[in-house]
């Protein structure tokens, strides 16, 4: 074939090709990668650039015979809206809340997990907690929620027992506005914690043991390695994670608040997600759903670039 | 002292003694709090529903019966589910993959000038989307709502599991292998089957697992596009069991003696088919656990290096 004699010839002799040669250039040599990123372009234009050309929407009146661009424009009506609504705050209040008590909790969990999991002596129980503590990441979201609920209930549910036992009256915990985002929270930390720690193990297989043989030499004990070598080594890793869950924090996993929620204690689960598709799907109202998703994003979108920006100037370090 | 397994190293001080002992202390009450919550639903299948109602079941079965497995092998919604789920799991992966390869390869190859364009143009989707509404008036569009494609198509493609097998490509096939077969006159398809996707077969079976996970897991897809009975994944079958037999047990609180009796059958059987039903929809899962586990730490070690 003569491709080999053409990848050879890489090397344009003498004057710098214009942009448009180049490519023209790339594209004979390379069209079988083209073809191969096709299907993959296509199913990016169809599902995330067209429903983004959609996000029109928010700004307009939608009426279904009159389609997108047909339909009359209405400025910021939709997030006046909002804005103005009487449960603005409260959902703000809830996203947030949520989001940031499992970031507090969660987070610092995974690492304190992670090290105590690496300075276990017992090798044994060391593999058994690893590979038990990651089961429960891949148990459903249903699943998940049918088990609280089990656990939960105001009659035999083995929280009430214990506190029973303690001589505490029993609690209906899922009715509860006030147990709703602790139960989010740690059921999301027994869920989470052993795979969020994952990365961390591996990067504290990474530290330098002469650093730690050194340490111990000079009569250094565990808590005090932890703290001067382990943490210090582990810090680009922590910080590139806490980046990016910030960047989620706007984006409460929506399934497991709408599993979770029900009529009593909706005062603390109703987020923006759960709001979205309530008005959006449920009530049919798509230019006002599309605006206050809109908005989610954007602020998600904001606290990320913001978190990865004060990272970048305060450490060095950052996703990009 | 170099051979030893690093972390036997004990010092004695008796601060690190405490340390030690504390730490075996909380991994085993953590053990006990990973386990025993599942181990529950376990034995409680296997109890009689009105000893698990009393709180008698605590470790072991009481009553062994098998009465909520016989419920839930009559009760013809779960089959459905089941079928439809497996059906989703095995399509839609396939789906995954194939698309997968044929965004990671060519985004792996840095001679390609149009890399750098897609590569941001992958990566926006990650961080900005159309949201809800949108995403949903295209499908709806597309004629895909209340079809099986509504289930695979729109996720037919996660790019974080795409990061994570362009970096394998980047990092673990050697160079010169592409040049070898250049030599050999194979094309980039024969290359990419023949020699990358062999040689790739551990990052593979991660990004693989990922994506069948995500299938059986899936419930807010069919909650969004899916209200045709026979199309309904396993997970939304599961979560009527689990409602109803809470909305039930509510009811019973106040209902008349008479209502009671017949509410009381019902309760039976919701009681009955919820621990079985959970078996049901975690058992295929925990049976492939121990056997994949493995790469799915591969895959976050993968994951993590920068591509």
């Amino acid at each position: 074939m003569g491709k080999t004699a053409v990848s050879k010839r890489k090397q344009p002799e003498g004057r710098k090709k214009s942009f448009w040669e180049r490519l023209k250039y790339d594209m004979k040599r390379n069209w079988p990668l083209c073809v191969m990123f096709l299907p993959v372009l296509i199913y990016y234009i169809i599902f995330s650039y067209t429903p983004m050309y959609g996000i029109l929407l928010a700004f307009k009146d939608y009426k279904v015979k009159k389609g997108i661009l047909g339909s009359p424009w209405v400025g910021f009506e939709h997030f006046e809206r909002f804005f103005s609504g009487y449960n603005f705050w409260g959902l703000m209040k809830n996203t947030l809340g949520i989001s940031v008590y499992s970031l507090a909790v969660g987070f610092p969990i995974a690492i304190i997990f992670a090290i105590m999991l690496h300075y276990l002596t017992m090798n044994k129980l060391k593999k058994t907690v690893q590979m038990v503590s990651y089961a429960p990441y891949f148990i459903s979201t249903v699943v998940i929620c049918g088990m609280l609920s089990i656990f939960m209930d105001p009659v035999n549910g083995v929280f009430n027992t214990v506190r029973n036992l303690l001589g505490m009256e029993s609690v209906g915990f899922l009715g509860v506005p006030g147990w709703f985002k602790s139960i989010y929270v740690w059921s999301g930390v027994w869920q989470g914690m052993g795979w969020s720690a994952i990365i961390y193990i591996s990067s504290l297989a990474g530290v330098d043991y002469e650093m730690h043989e050194a340490a111990i030499i000079d009569g250094a004990t565990k808590l005090q390695r932890i703290r001067h070598i382990d943490l210090p080594t582990i810090q680009p890793t922590i910080i590139m994670l806490l980046i990016m869950n910030l960047g989620n924090l706007m984006s409460v996993g929506f399934e497991k608040v709408y599993l979770l929620q029900n009529d009593l204690n909706f005062a603390t689960s109703d987020i923006i997600s759960t709001y979205v598709y309530r008005v959006g799907l449920v009530n049919s109202d798509f230019g006002y759903s599309t605006a206050v998703g809109l908005f989610n994003t954007l602020i998600n979108l904001l606290i990320l670039v913001t978190a990865n920006t004060v990272a970048r100037k305060a450490t060095g370090e950052s996703l990009w | 002292m170099v051979k030893r397994k690093k972390h036997r190293i004990l010092s004695n001080s008796p601060s690190d003694r405490l340390f030690d002992i504390f730490n075996i202390a909380v991994m085993i009450v953590l053990l006990f709090i990973f386990v025993w919550p599942l181990w529950f639903v376990v034995i409680a299948s296997f109890s009689d529903p009105y000893a698990v109602w009393a709180g008698k079941v605590l470790l072991w079965p009481v009553d062994f019966t098998l009465k909520g497995y016989q419920e839930l092998v009559k009760y013809r919604a779960i089959w459905i589910g089941y079928r439809n789920t497996i059906f989703y799991t095995v399509a839609g992966t396939l789906i995954n993959m194939i698309m997968t390869v044929l965004c990671a390869y060519p985004l792996s190859r840095k001679d390609w000038m149009l890399r750098n364009f897609f590569m941001k143009m992958c990566l926006i989707t990650m961080y900005f989307n159309g949201g809800l509404i949108p995403t949903y008036l295209v499908l709806r569009r597309l004629h895909m709502i209340n079809t099986v494609w509504a289930m695979m198509i729109p996720c037919a493609l996660a790019f974080s599991n795409v990061l994570i097998v362009r970096s394998y490509f980047i990092n673990s096939i050697p160079g010169e292998l592409f040049e070898a077969a250049n030599m050999d006159g194979a094309g980039p398809f024969q290359y990419l089957f023949k020699v990358v996707i062999p040689l790739s077969k551990p990052v593979m079976a991660v990004v693989c697992l990922y994506y069948a996970v995500a299938h059986w897991n899936d419930y807010y897809t069919a909650l969004i596009y899916i209200s045709n009975r026979e199309l309904v994944p396993l997970q939304t079958v599961l979560r009527e069991v689990l409602m109803s037999a809470a909305s039930i047990a509510e009811s019973m609180h106040n209902a008349s003696e008479s209502a009671a009796m017949l509410m009381q059958q019902k309760q039976e059987l919701a009681q009955s088919l919820k621990y079985t039903s959970i078996i049901a929809g975690i058992v295929p899962m925990m049976i492939a656990y121990p056997f994949v586990q493995k790469y799915f730490v591969k895959g976050v070690m993968v994951g993590a290096i920068k591509g």
